[in-house]
Formats: C-alpha cells, sequence, structure tokens
C-alpha cells in the first residue's frame, strides 16, 4: 500500500506495545484476574476498562472535534459506531459465555502469551477454531444476502 | 533460642516473598482502606493498566485514523492461509499486514512488563479444557457480535456506540452468571 510506510507499521508495532504492556500491567493478561472480577472477588478490572474507555473516549472526542486528518493515512477522524442487529446480541451471548468459562479475550490472549503463559495457546487455538467455524458457515449461509463488509 | 529465631525469620521471609510475588507492584504496602474486599488488591494496577491500554489505542488512532481493536486478527490472519471469502472481504485482505504488527507488538508489550515487573514467565492454572472451550465460543461471539472486549468494550464504549453498549453489556451480565456457574459446579480453577 503506497500509504503504508515504515512509518506506518511502527506507529501500530508502537501502540501495540504499549496496548500489550497495559494488559500485561493491569494483570487482564491472567485469566485467574478475570474470573475473580466475575466472581466478584476483586472488581479491580472495571478500572482497567473504565480507564481505557476514558483514555479512547477523550481522545476520540479531542481528535474528531479539533483535528483534520491523521497524519500517516490521511484517514478522517471517527468514532467507532456500527450498526445494529440482532448478531450484536447473540454475539455477545456467545463471546460472554466464553470469557466467563475461560476468562480470556483476543487481546487478552495475546498479552497473556507475551508474560510467558504458554497454556493460553489452547484460548488462541480455540479462537481462530471459533472464528473459522463462524465465517465458514457464515460464507456459506450468506453468499445471497451478503451486507457491506466491515473491520474493527 | 537461635535456632528458632532463624526459623522464624525464615519463615516471614517466605510470607514477604510470597506477597511480593502476587502483590500489586504499585500497592505494595498501601494502608487498608474502604473497599478492600471488593479490591483485595488495590486499584492502582488496574487503573495505570487501563491508562496504559487506551494510550496504546489512542497512539493508533491520532497517528493512522484507525481505531484498532483486537479479534479482527483471527479473521484477517485466517484470509493467509483460507480461501473462504468471508476471509478474504477487502477490509481483512487490507488489513491483515498491520493487525499482525498489533499482535507482535501485544506480545512484546506484555513481554517487556514481564521481564522488568513480573520478574520472567507466568503460567496460569485454568484447566485447558475451559481454555480451548472458551476460547472456541469467544472465537465465534467476537465475530459474530462485531467486537471483543477491545473494540466494543473500549474503543466502542469511548465512542458512545449504542451497539457497543448494548454489546458489552450483555457479555458482561453472560460472562458474570457463566463463571459464577461454573464455579459453582466445583470447577477451580
Amino acid at each position: 500500500m503506497s500509504d503504508r510506510g515504515p512509518g506506518f507499521y511502527l506507529a501500530i508495532l508502537v501502540g501495540g506495545l504499549i496496548f500489550g504492556f497495559g494488559l500485561g500491567y493491569s494483570h487482564m493478561a491472567r485469566p485467574e484476574v478475570v474470573l475473580n472480577f466475575l466472581q466478584f472477588d476483586d472488581l479491580g478490572l472495571l478500572f482497567v476498562m473504565g480507564g481505557a474507555a476514558v483514555v479512547t473516549g477523550i481522545t476520540f472526542a479531542i481528535a474528531t472535534k479539533t483535528l483534520d486528518r491523521a497524519p500517516l493515512t490521511g484517514r478522517e477522524y471517527l468514532r467507532r459506531t456500527k450498526s445494529f442487529d440482532r448478531n450484536v446480541v447473540v454475539g455477545g451471548v456467545v463471546f460472554g459465555a466464553g470469557w466467563g468459562i475461560s476468562g480470556i479475550c483476543p487481546g487478552a490472549a495475546y498479552a497473556s502469551f507475551g508474560i510467558g503463559n504458554w497454556p493460553i495457546l489452547w484460548a488462541v487455538a480455540g479462537m481462530f477454531i471459533g472464528a473459522y467455524a463462524q465465517g465458514r458457515l457464515r460464507s456459506r449461509i450468506a453468499d445471497s444476502s451478503a451486507g457491506p463488509a466491515t473491520a474493527d | 533460642m537461635q535456632i528458632l529465631l532463624t526459623e522464624q525469620t525464615v519463615e516471614r521471609m517466605r510470607h514477604a516473598q510470597k506477597s511480593t510475588q502476587y502483590g500489586s507492584p504499585l500497592g505494595r504496602g498501601d494502608p487498608p482502606m474502604i473497599g478492600a474486599e471488593l479490591f483485595p488488591n488495590g486499584i492502582a494496577r488496574y487503573l495505570i493498566g487501563g491508562l496504559f491500554i487506551g494510550g496504546g489505542a489512542a497512539v493508533i488512532y491520532l497517528a493512522t485514523g484507525i481505531i484498532a481493536g483486537a479479534s479482527t486478527f483471527l479473521e484477517s490472519t485466517l484470509s493467509y492461509v483460507s480461501k473462504v471469502p468471508r476471509f478474504n472481504r477487502f477490509p481483512y485482505v487490507n488489513s491483515r499486514d498491520w493487525r499482525v504488527v498489533f499482535t507482535i507488538g501485544i506480545v512484546l508489550g506484555a513481554g517487556v512488563y514481564a521481564l522488568i515487573w513480573q520478574g520472567g514467565a507466568w503460567t496460569t492454572e485454568v484447566q485447558w479444557w475451559r481454555l480451548l472451550g472458551g476460547g472456541i465460543l469467544v472465537g465465534v461471539g467476537t465475530r459474530l457480535g462485531k467486537g471483543c472486549t477491545s473494540g466494543h468494550g473500549v474503543c466502542g464504549v469511548g465512542s458512545l456506540s449504542q451497539t457497543s453498549i448494548v454489546n458489552v453489556a450483555t457479555f458482561m451480565a453472560v460472562a458474570i452468571g457463566t463463571a459464577q456457574l461454573v464455579q459453582a459446579l466445583g470447577v477451580s480453577p
């Protein structure tokens, strides 16, 4: 891609490093800590998600109001808005069941591997299997009624 | 007498070591405060970690305009090896390279934390079948629901997106119910 030079990938890498460091530091990369939260033994995780959402919230608010375009891509600064449909709820239910069983979500799983937690590869393998299964199924079903493609 | 003292000292040192191992990096030695039952490890590590997570997403957003989520990596990476149309849609193929870089960054960033603060590798006691089974459901659910804890939970809520708030409220409620049910069934950890 012409708009994706070394600077672009460097920014992504630096952002990922900070993001992953935060997941390690907050202990969210440990399934036990997530399970302790869900079992009401330690509600500290509220501050992880809350703290992170406040930072992104302030950043999005300032950038969308005062900044023009992103320097490395020329992209417009937009908020994260996704259309609502039944899948948002169904997906939330399935995701919640998986999160409650395993105590791990995608970003935290990658970070968990980074803190040396090799058994988390079970969860990463599971996530790929799950993503593959739903993609395969939906490709088969939705060939006729393909909606607009989105990524997040 | 001297031997007894030594034994006590060793015991005390062991105890100190243990509390260091599980204690918060910053909260060590904090005075007990109100809500100690709800926050037995204090809140410093959680809040600071959360600010870093948001900060990482903010760096990427300000530099590139991209709102990064962690779970699309699963599908976009599958496009390297699978011909299934769903994974080969333009937004996935177009973003799969930087998503790999983002994920490598997450792994390395957590590795930096582990090297400096954690003092080496840490491994979970949660049983493998919980990780695998839960992981499969997470993989299905996050893609069906258009995002995960980072996409919906951090960036979507930060955008005050109603879709994201509904998704987060849903997965939070179900996850709490599920985890408590699993605990009630006697599965630990």
